[in-house]
């Protein structure tokens, strides 16, 4: 019997020859990331706790200041601190301080990190981001992450595997974003609870790394377990700069078994949003046109890579920010900022009117740059819209691709990019 | 730390696809090292349940229904819930993280959509976790929980990954220490 990407992954991990869905593992992890939120309770854990004295490998641990800092507060300066010590005393080789690092599910693939074939956790549930990179990467908790730097080593239970064949190609100013939404919106915010998502066909192959990364970035937004995609000229081409170990790339049996397979004409599918309060409240533009906003926000590490900026300031350049909306971007790393800056980028983003920020979770997570009032409106090019997510429960928040969210901002109401830019440049789509 | 065979409280009802921004607003993360404080906001971002945590008794039992516990990896959802006083959650199905920290915490859950369908708010319930059933005294009724594969179980017994981590780690030094 046949195995899935997932599977042979997490195989070699336990060191066996074979796995099943249903099957608990002790498996080996090739590379671990925590950040100021999630190192704090985990470094304690395993000193107080677990006994620990040090991890098990410094090179394979990657640490990001990205959530609460800059410090918003004088609490999140001490939890900043104890990040800071913990990666010290304990040597980690790949610690990213303030303006030098960002969001973490941008910075670990931009420096080569997160490999083809390997087995990747973090201590943040957007981590499943990686697997775009052909790796089984998964979100975990605190306690979690505390007996992986303690052992390299964590118990999974192999997942049920879902395929997600994308017949066609996306059409003219429809992103993967837009692609990701719908499907989330077909299946539900349960919709692969606890199980793989392997993405595939002929709509991908379109699709650059950037791209891909925001699809398996929101595996968790359908309870996923991660999300995964094949190793093919794109991703080999984004490694060849940047791969910091040899990696080994693996791929579906033709016999592997899947759970579920869903086909979908990515052809038809519309340019859309996730209507409040949950990422499967799927809705196509047309419907939620009109919309009248209070706050825009391009950031995080869904939607905020330079390809996404690039789209952005494109749809930005020569006009202003709408008279009683505010638009906010940030970018998710500070590579994404200097490349932005070379590019002239943040230039137009200044002359239209936006707030420009340093690199950092923010507004996402309803941190800090853009936390929302009560009944406050958003559009936001994030991952999660449950209430709460970006500040008062009663906030209201949609999300959207990037270049919606610039021409919502230009219109100060939710409108489809083609009314505020004829065409978007082929380079950069 | 070991579980006890029988738990019995009150049960508090919740719905479907309550995910951790609203078990614990990201805001009180500034908290995560501060068990007690994080129970005193536990649920808040529920809408209806902000001044919950302050009516709750130490023992008390959550009911939740599908996917509970979505959204981050924070594992200071379950902790801020334990913070509160909840003595155990059940709910219809849990998101894979949250089920994972509670596991990995010691701290009990159970799996059972019968009792996420009939209980209500207010009833008086005892499950005995070695079982895997809930009685609902208030109804008068029984229900029964879906049984964790073993290994979940033994992690659950002896009290979570820390206990369970500290004995790898003491294998470990005795087979560095046997080959000198």
């Amino acid at each position: 019997m046949g195995m899935t990407m997932t599977e042979k992954i997490l195989a070699r991990g336990a060191g066996r020859d074979s796995v099943r869905p249903g099957d608990l593992v002790l498996a080996k992890v090739d590379f671990a990331m925590g950040h100021d939120l999630t190192i704090p309770p985990a470094g304690k854990i395993m000193r107080e706790q677990m006994g620990a004295e040090k991890i098990w490998d410094p090179d394979r641990v990657a640490v990001t200041q990205d959530h609460f800092q800059p410090a918003k507060d004088a609490a999140s300066a001490t939890l900043g601190r104890l990040t800071r010590e913990f990666s010290q005393q304990m040597g980690i080789k790949w610690y990213f301080e303030v303006g030098q690092g960002g969001i973490c599910h941008t910075v670990l693939p931009e420096n080569g990190l997160v490999l083809p074939g390997e087995l990747v956790v973090g201590a943040d549930s957007h981590s499943c981001t990686y697997g775009a990179l052909n790796n089984f990467a998964t979100g975990i908790g605190s306690t979690d992450l505390a007996c992986v730097l303690a052992l390299g080593e964590l118990w999974f239970r192999v997942p049920e595997t879902l395929k997600f064949v994308y017949r066609n190609r996306l059409k003219e100013w429809v992103e993967a974003k837009d692609l990701i939404l719908y499907v989330i919106g077909q299946i539900g915010v349960d919709g692969a609870r606890s199980k793989a998502m392997e993405h595939t066909g002929e709509a991908l192959r379109h699709i650059d790394m950037e791209a891909r990364l925001t699809m398996t970035n929101m595996a968790i937004e359908a309870g996923a377990k991660n999300g995964i995609m094949e190793f093919d000229e794109v991703t080999r081409e984004y490694l060849e700069s940047r791969a910091k170990r040899p990696y080994t790339p693996v791929t579906s049996d033709p016999d592997a078994e899947y759970e579920k397979v869903f086909e979908f004409d990515a052809e038809k599918v519309e340019l859309g949003v996730a209507k409040p309060m949950s990422p499967d409240n799927y809705a196509p533009l047309s419907e939620v046109a009109g919309t009248k906003l209070d706050q825009i926000f391009i950031g995080s590490c869904t939607n905020s890579r330079i390809t996404d900026l690039r789209r952005a300031a494109a749809v930005l350049e020569n006009h202003k920010v709408a008279p009683g909306v505010r638009l906010i971007i940030t970018p998710s790393s500070h590579q994404v900022a200097i490349q932005a800056e070379k590019e002239g980028l943040i230039r137009t983003f200044l002359a239209a009117g936006a707030a420009w920020t340093t690199a950092t979770c923010g507004a996402c997570l309803g941190g800090h740059m853009g936390v929302l009032g009560e009944g406050e409106v958003c559009l936001s090019t994030t991952n999660r819209n449950f209430p709460g997510r970006m500040g008062h429960p009663k906030a209201q928040v949609y999300l959207s691709n990037p270049a919606v969210a610039a021409a919502s901002a230009v219109a100060g109401v939710i409108t489809h990019p083609s009314e505020v830019l004829a065409k978007m440049p082929a380079e950069i789509r | 730390m070991t579980l006890p065979k029988v738990i019995r409280g009150r049960a508090w009802k919740f719905g479907a696809n309550i995910d951790t921004d609203q078990i614990i607003p990201a805001k009180y993360a500034i908290y995560s090292l501060d068990e007690k404080e994080l129970g005193k906001h536990a649920m808040e971002g529920v809408p209806g349940r902000e001044t919950w945590a302050g009516g709750v008794t130490q023992g008390d039992i959550l009911v939740g229904g599908s996917n509970f516990g979505c959204g981050s990896s924070r594992e200071i959802a379950p902790v801020a819930i334990r913070g509160a006083g909840i003595s155990l959650v059940v709910a219809d199905s849990f998101a894979r993280i949250f089920f994972r920290n509670a596991i990995n915490m010691g701290y009990p859950i159970l799996q059972s959509p019968q009792a996420a369908e009939a209980v209500d708010e207010g009833d008086e319930l005892e499950v005995d976790l070695e079982e895997g059933v809930i009685r609902n005294f208030t109804k008068g009724d029984e229900y029964r929980a879906e049984p964790f594969p073993k290994f979940m179980n033994d992690l659950l017994r002896m009290g979570g990954l820390v206990p369970w981590v500290r004995q790898q780690l003491a294998e470990r030094r005795r087979s560095a220490a046997a080959r000198g």
